[in-house]
């Protein structure tokens, strides 16, 4: 795979690097201190950063200015857009303003249902689905041209991702899923937290047999605990997650002071262990507001320094 | 067969929506809200009997065969001097109901229910909605049943990341869309179905409000 864009993060995957990518969670206000405290912490230790779009349907400063604060920083973000909250004229339009400032990587998602956040009785709009919006956004690159059919002068140049969730049942349609998202337009995918790797391992050899690990990075999603109570949230509260009993027992097993040091430690071996995997072509380094720990991560995974690319 | 599903509003909320009005005359549905049992002949004489504690005067009570039916000179024949000595008709039916019972008898009308959804009846009692008339049907390539109705996101190119146990991640007492339909589709030897991409849908079916004229 040759890279198409500008994009950083798809230049050092076609180089043959393993790629790493973290995120940013937007504040719960407007200070714009906060955005860019939380991004110095990962520059140089990551190729790009994403940029969440109100996860867990919480209100949040928007992704794309975040996004914009990061790429004035000169840190390469991603774009993250749920569907959930815009019809297709705006998501659109998100994207050429994103394109506007140079924003070379888009990630398509649903969202998290409204439900789950602090305007449950809101409207959610879901005019296109994450793979529509990874279609549209190819189109508008590779076509140059809008949904409606018209010309787009100056057209997106953004490597479109989407997101799999190799653990959701059932199973028998994850990897025919992950076809239709790759044909739909996604030329990277970050996955679910993997905490269950011969699950995974199964779900990339079969991605493999297909061929579809030819036509796609794989960036493998991490998250670290924090402590033997998240990874029993994880467990049990989170939908579609998959933490097998053994990881949450070693985590319950270990004194309450040292719980965030082995949190670490299951990260990093998942990475080393992952490492290994033919079709793993990079990272998701998803450390919930704990983004100071992603350096250490990253240097003990083996992934630091990260290459330098033209 | 298909009803329309309601839920009585809060109690508060009706005696808000009657405040200032003293006479009220009640009248329930013999159809839909009768089936639901949110505003058939025992509802309809509950409700009575709870206005009439708060204070109010009912100057009669009814319960219309079908309320979206055109019954005007019937209700009036029966009912018109209790009908005409009330401030308000409280409707007991849905929100069809409330709005031609309005229009026929130029009346003020309030809603004493939430109209949910359309329902199909289930085998041993209870609705579900399996349909909200989009106007642009793609089930003949779901395996028959809707996603855009079924999935609560409305996906139509297959399932979220949050299904639980062929479980929605909302609501655990509702089945995955997509699950059913894999399930259906594997059934009929037709998973292919599943692997077809659906471009961006139209919404352009029928505009709201949906109008449909009998072709001369």
């Amino acid at each position: 795979m040759s890279a198409k864009t500008p994009s950083r993060l798809e230049k050092i995957m076609a180089a043959g690097h393993l790629g790493v990518t973290s995120e940013c969670g937007p504040p719960r206000g407007s200070d714009p201190e906060t955005i860019r405290e939380k991004a110095e912490l990962l520059r140089g230790y990551v190729d790009a950063v994403n940029v969440t779009d109100n996860q867990t349907s919480v209100v949040r400063t928007s992704s794309l200015a975040t996004c914009i604060h990061l790429k004035l920083m000169g840190i390469e973000p991603v774009l993250q857009m749920v569907t959930r909250d815009r019809n297709r004229i705006a998501l659109q339009s998100d994207i050429l303003g994103g394109a506007s400032f140079d924003i070379f990587n888009l990630l398509c998602l649903s969202g998290d249902h409204q439900s789950f956040g602090d305007n449950p009785q809101g409207q959610n709009v879901h005019d296109l689905d994450s793979m529509q919006l990874a279609w549209t956004a190819r189109k508008m690159r590779d076509e140059g041209k809008f949904l409606g059919g018209a010309d787009i002068k100056r057209p997106p140049r953004m490597f479109v991702g989407a997101a799999a969730n190799p653990f959701a049942d059932p199973f028998e349609i994850r990897v025919p899923r992950l076809a239709k998202k790759i044909e739909a337009g996604a030329e990277f995918i970050q996955t679910q937290c993997i905490y269950n790797l011969d699950k995974f391992e199964e779900w990339v050899k079969q991605a493999r047999e297909r061929g579809l690990t030819e036509k796609v990075y794989i960036m493998a999603g991490v998250t670290p605990f924090k402590s033997a109570g998240m990874a029993k949230y994880m467990k049990n509260r989170v939908p579609g997650m998959d933490v097998p009993d053994d990881v949450v027992k070693r985590m319950a097993d270990t004194p309450k002071e040292k719980q965030a040091e082995e949190g670490v430690n299951i990260c990093v071996e998942t990475i080393q262990r992952l490492k290994e995997v033919d079709g793993v072509k990079g990272f998701h380094i998803m450390a919930i507001e704990w983004e100071e720990m992603v350096p250490d991560i990253v240097k003990r995974s083996g992934l630091y320094p990260r290459p330098e690319i033209a | 067969m298909i009803r329309s599903i309601t839920q009585q509003k809060p109690i508060e909320e009706i005696e808000r929506l009657l405040e200032g009005m003293g006479r009220i005359f009640i009248i329930g549905c013999g159809t839909c809200t009768t089936l639901t049992r949110t505003g058939g002949a025992p509802e309809v004489e509950e409700m009575s009997r709870t206005l009439s504690e708060k204070g109010k005067v009912i100057t009669g009570t009814t319960v219309v065969p079908v309320a979206c039916d055109n019954l005007t000179p019937q209700i009036l024949n029966d009912h018109g001097s209790r009908i005409n000595q009330a401030d308000a008709l409280l409707v007991m039916s849905c929100a069809f109901g409330v709005q031609t019972i309005g229009s026929q008898l130029g009346a003020m009308v309030i809603p004493a229910q939430d109209t949910l959804f359309i329902g199909k009846e289930k085998a041993g009692g209870g609705f579900n909605e399996i349909c909200i008339q989009c106007g642009t049907c793609i089930i003949g390539e779901t395996g028959g049943i809707c996603p855009v109705t079924t999935c609560h996101k409305g996906l139509v190119n297959g399932p979220c990341g949050g299904t639980n146990g062929g479980k929605c991640e909302i609501d655990s007492n509702k089945d995955c869309a997509w699950t059913m339909i894999y399930n259906r589709l594997s059934e009929q030897g037709r998973l292919d179905a599943m692997r077809k991409y659906q471009k961006p849908r139209n919404h352009l079916g029928e505009p709201k409000p949906g109008k449909y004229d009998i072709p001369v």
